[in-house]
């Protein structure tokens, strides 16, 4: 029993932060329709950012959150003007191939860099726990938790209560309207992407208090956010957070209580089903 | 009567030379091995082609087929002692089922796209863990094969010469299939349902028929690559071969050397394999393992901006302008 909670609380967690990968990969299918396969990736580089903010300076990884997600801002708009938009109107691979490109890029620069060594950090977060029943909740992951929920809700609320929110829905349904409409629908495609990399950028920040650094630790990402978007619906928000905590349940109890790394196969293959059957997801239309 | 002979065969026919006389040429190590590097290359990059490139499949997952060959030769040598000469296309008809299976049902439920790509890519990966959980093929630990001397019964061989000349006849044949299918009836096919699949099925064309038979073939020489790698490193891991460096290795020679062009690939690894080399003797640091695929990932994004047609499609453009500018003036 103790286990089984445990486990369940270590999946909400994971669900959380899944999630926040999720939502972020999810904007940018949703207004750009683009899969952004460096998606992990570029959650890998905001973590090495927070590490080395913290080992360098001193800098709190939450506090840090303050710089690494303005800093990924700029690099999501930077990757959408510079590389992305330029192929706008050629076939449509060039612009996921352009990602795959990134993926190498980033991660293959991070090991030549910093090699493929595991770093971590010690902070006071990791010594503290609560107590819940008869398990223990590590003080960081709660807070990862807290900050996942946070950041969620207010991209909810850019999406739904601002004038941006409003100018990337449009430009998201139909880009000509919104231009005739007198939205810049090319700096809104640049900012989606920058808040695409913020959010992912927030994740990587939130996990290093608990999670090893790594060059390729953003597939440990990548691959369950993927699955994430396409369990929740590609496109889709609320779906995110739901298919989110799906993925981390999945992903913390079966790995407490099947054999291996079987969880994963699970996942795996249910993703290729829904991804067969209902690419729409489990949760319906599109909703960004 | 010479006149007969195709410009392109005369090309393919000088290139084989230069191929055949490479080895004999550079006979260090070294040599014969970067050239089976190049070759190796250049064979997954024309195993890609034939679904990527001729049909515009673009597949993230390759390396379920290279890993299924890989695994199917291995293991029939080892618990059934059957040679891997023939556990090489017991692997290619494993890895052309599963790919027409896989592929029937991507093309029943319309995954197009970005959509193909990450199925794929998910296939690969769902191979891999199961791999790594299955003890019985050697699970994440993989399968050493034991090394019998120079026996070329069973592919082994003491000296890199004769696996030079192997990948060379494999690149040959693969080479000249497509070759044949793409100047073929099946060649318009897949050039139909590239440029417009929906278009072609609306004319009458069977998309369904000849999707699979692309992808059944691609499965099926990717598979044989597989079986290459095992015999030629003598281990094999469910990490390596159904990682996703696998999947891309063919994609990138590819996509950089000349989508949908017979000979793009080749290219592709004719400029990769050295630009690879250089990186490691330029940089002799500890971790420049992944230097070169850095590189190959700056040339990607540039490839796709700047040169869609790749290295050997901007050739042919730049050549075919001088030859018009030649016959105006």
């Amino acid at each position: 029993m103790d286990l089984l909670l445990q486990a369940t609380f270590n999946g909400i967690v994971l669900g959380g932060v899944f999630g926040l990968v999720a939502l972020g990969l999810n904007l940018i299918y949703g207004v750009l329709n683009v899969i952004n396969f460096a998606h992990g990736a570029s959650m890998m580089i905001a973590m090495y950012g927070t590490y080395w903010l913290f080992t360098l300076y001193g800098v709190d990884p939450y506090l840090s959150l303050a710089l690494v997600m303005p800093a990924m801002f700029i690099v999501g708009y930077g990757i959408q003007r510079l590389l992305l938009e330029p192929l706008a109107g050629t076939s449509p691979s060039n612009q996921f191939l352009t990602t795959l490109g990134l993926l190498l890029v980033f991660q293959n620069g991070t090991q030549l860099l910093f090699t493929s060594n595991f770093l971590t950090i010690n902070t006071v977060y990791q010594t503290i726990t609560l107590p819940l029943g008869p398990a223990l909740l590590p003080l960081a992951r709660v807070i990862a938790l807290g900050f996942a929920i946070l950041l969620g809700f207010l991209l909810f609320l850019l999406m739904t209560r601002t004038d941006l929110g409003r100018a990337i829905r449009a430009a998201a349904q139909d880009p000509g309207g919104a231009e005739v409409a007198g939205i810049n629908v090319n700096r809104i495609y640049g900012v989606t992407f920058g808040l695409g990399l913020a959010m992912v950028g927030a994740a990587g920040a939130i996990v290093v208090p608990f999670f090893y650094v790594t060059p390729s630790v953003g597939e440990t990402f990548n691959i369950p956010a993927f699955i994430v978007v396409v369990l929740g619906g590609l496109g889709s928000m609320p779906g995110a957070v739901v298919g989110g905590l799906v993925v981390g349940l999945v992903t913390s109890i079966g790995a407490a209580f099947l054999p291996g790394s079987t969880n994963q196969i699970l996942l795996l293959g249910v993703f290729i089903g829904v991804l067969l059957l209902r690419p729409t997801g489990l949760f319906g239309r599109r909703l960004v | 009567m010479a006149s007969r002979i195709p410009v392109w065969l005369v090309g393919y026919l000088l290139l084989l030379g230069v191929a055949i006389a490479y080895p004999l040429v550079f006979t260090t190590a070294y040599q014969v091995n970067l050239g089976i590097v190049i070759l190796f290359a250049a064979y997954q990059g024309s195993a890609w082609n034939i679904l990527g490139g001729f049909t515009g499949l673009f597949s993230f997952g390759h390396a379920a087929f290279f890993g299924l060959g890989a695994y199917t030769s291995t293991l029939l040598f080892i618990h059934a002692g059957i040679s891997p000469w023939i556990g090489m296309f017991a692997g290619g008809v494993v890895a052309a089922a599963v790919g027409i299976s896989f592929g029937y049902l991507t093309v029943r439920y319309r995954l197009r796209g970005h959509y193909f790509a990450l199925g794929m890519f998910a296939f690969a990966e769902l191979l891999r863990f199961s791999a790594q959980n299955l003890d019985a093929i050697g699970g994440s630990v993989g399968i050493l094969i034991p090394f019998k001397g120079n026996a070329p019964e069973i592919f082994q061989f003491t000296d890199k010469l004769p696996y030079y000349f192997v990948i060379l006849g494999m690149l040959v044949v693969i080479l000249a299939v497509s070759r044949w299918l793409k100047d073929g009836r099946l060649g318009y096919f897949w050039a139909s349902l590239r440029s417009d699949d929906t278009a072609a099925e609306m004319v009458g064309v069977n998309t369904l028929r000849y999707k699979l038979t692309a992808m059944g073939l691609s499965a099926f020489f990717m598979a044989l690559a597989g079986t290459f790698y095992a015999q030629f490193y003598f281990f094999i891991e469910p990490q390596i071969v159904f990682g996703i460096d696998k999947s891309l290795d063919g994609l990138l020679r590819a996509v950089i050397g000349g989508l949908n062009m017979v000979l793009g690939p080749l290219f592709g690894a004719l400029l990769l394999a050295p630009l690879g080399e250089l990186t490691k003797i330029l940089l002799p640091i500890r971790n420049a393992s992944g230097v070169d695929l850095l590189l190959f990932g700056i040339l990607l994004i540039l490839a796709v901006r700047f040169m869609p047609r790749g290295v050997l499609g901007t050739l042919e453009l730049i050549s075919g302008r001088i030859v018009r500018w030649r016959r105006a003036a």
